[in-house]
């Protein structure tokens, strides 16, 4: 099978996707960006990162308990995201609607590189998805997105500090390491991918402004109808 | 992007996990492939009696039981809502925890390993579910080559009776509380036919194809599993007395 994501897909809806490290805002900015399009009357879907039904729980034991390897840890994030991307994407996708996704298989990408599996062998797990119309990358020093997460929490999480990895006894040095290192492979999967980057250290506001611009023109030739009202809406394999 | 080059390379079907270290590993990977009711299991239990009375250390591990995923696989199985790529994906989780966890440790102390089902199973059952060949098999290149693949090999007529049998269906309808034949051994999820019955005769008519295609393409030693127990039994010790003639750590 070829790699999906590496062509533009054929369906009439529409995959908007945000990716940044933990504290970039990127949530935030989604969040918005979902608010305006539903003020426009766009059918409007959301799916986030590690939310299945299916294995949810279990990645939640696994790395509670630590029983995760680098390849089951990524093995079981890709699971999530095919029950996801077979349940809340695809429909809506193929009935033509609009769907945003809070981290989409990049973050797979940066992070299990970084853990340590082979870059081929995640892109491959993951070549089944499919290419979003619209991917944001929110760039952020670490320092701001460390501040960031410590101003709505008092401690950082065991695996967004990357202390799976044994980089440094002290969480907040840990986080700098493991972040600047998937900061690193953003970098890279900026240019791989052509995610578009939005400066993530500018106000909430000025950072929605450049979405919804780049939102708007993406979507310049798309026409939501009232779903099977019109024929073009409607998918056909 | 960079490529990182496979460590280990021949080894493994493809790029080895890059943080595993395959040095040194003085075992023997056995693998007992074949589909649903031919008979694996016994034989196993068996073989692995043997090759202790031997002498030799062993460890068996089978298909979804790793500790990990084990119950996850049941618990998800039985709400049957899964597509082909978490059903395989599952089994792959299932399949690097073990390969980890039990099979590479085992090597490396000289342990023979005796695997009851290997990722050819993952293969066969992927593609009768339409994932197609290609991605299964990089999904799964991790994975060890094995020392030796003994795939009990068994025509469907001779399947049917071994599988439809009193004993088993009362188990399945009375003790498991569920149909008489397995609902994914039939391939339930795939609607081949009407019933059960059909369904499973459809659905084990192509695995054994692919199996046959496997054979060839992997090398597997096939073993006519039609027989009585005791015949394919001892035809297994032959071809593992072989193996176990080979050079490394005896």
């Amino acid at each position: 099978m070829p790699r999906e994501f590496e062509a533009p897909h054929k369906y009439p809806g529409k995959l908007i996707i945000v990716e940044g490290i933990d504290g970039s805002g990127k949530s935030t900015q989604l969040q918005l960006l979902q608010k305006w399009l539903g003020s426009l009357n766009y059918r409007v879907f959301f799916t986030e990162w590690n939310s299945s039904a299916l294995v949810n729980e279990l990645i939640k034991r696994g790395k509670k308990k630590n029983l995760l390897t680098p390849a089951t840890f990524s093995i079981l994030h890709a699971t999530d995201f095919a029950d996801r991307f077979a349940q809340l994407i695809m429909p809506p996708l193929k009935a033509g609607m609009i769907i945003l996704a809070d981290r989409y298989i990049y973050t797979a990408f940066a992070r299990d590189a970084v853990r340590g599996v082979g870059r081929d062998w995640i892109r491959d797990l993951y070549g089944f998805a499919i290419k979003p119309d619209l991917a944001l990358y929110f760039k952020v020093p670490i320092e701001v997105s460390l501040k960031r997460i410590l101003t709505g929490r008092p401690t950082l999480k065991f695996h967004e500090a990357g202390m799976d990895l044994g980089l440094s006894e002290d969480p907040k040095e840990s986080f700098r390491i493991f972040q600047t290192r998937i900061l690193d492979e953003y970098a890279s999967l900026t240019t791989e991918y052509g995610l578009t980057t939005i400066d993530a250290s500018q106000s909430i506001l000025k950072q929605q402004a450049a979405v919804r611009e780049l939102a708007k023109n993406m979507l310049k030739d798309y026409k939501q109808s009232a779903f099977l009202s019109k024929e073009e809406n409607v998918y056909v394999k | 992007m960079s490529n990182e080059k496979p460590l280990n390379c021949g080894k493994c079907y493809g790029a080895s996990l890059p943080y595993v270290d395959l040095n040194d590993l003085k075992g023997k990977l056995i693998v007992l492939e074949g589909t649903d009711g031919v008979g694996r299991s016994t034989q196993m239990e068996n073989i692995s009696k043997w090759l202790e009375v031997k002498g030799y250390g062993v460890m068996t591990t089978g298909w979804a039981r790793s500790p990990l995923m084990g119950s996850e696989i049941k618990k998800a199985k039985a709400g049957h809502n899964l597509n082909v790529y978490t059903f395989s994906m599952l089994y792959l989780a299932d399949f690097a925890d073990r390969l980890e966890h039990q099979i590479i440790p085992a090597l490396k102390s000289g342990f023979i390993v005796l695997a009851d089902r290997y990722i050819y199973t993952a293969f066969v059952r992927a593609l009768v579910r339409g994932a197609g060949r290609e991605w299964t098999r990089k999904a799964f290149s991790f994975a060890l080559v094995p020392d030796a693949v003994f795939y009990l090999r068994i025509k469907i007529k001779d399947l049917v009776p071994r599988v439809i049998n009193a004993a088993h269906l009362n188990e399945h309808y009375w003790e498991k509380g569920g149909e008489g034949l397995d609902y994914w051994e039939s391939g339930m999820d795939l609607k081949l036919g009407e019933d059960f019955y059909d369904s499973f005769i459809e659905y084990q008519k192509r695995m054994l194809a692919e199996f046959d295609v496997m054979a060839k393409e992997y090398g597997f030693t096939s073993i006519d599993a039609s027989k009585s127990f005791e015949e394919v039994n001892a035809e297994l010790k032959i071809q593992l007395e072989k193996i176990l003639a080979q050079p490394g750590e005896k």
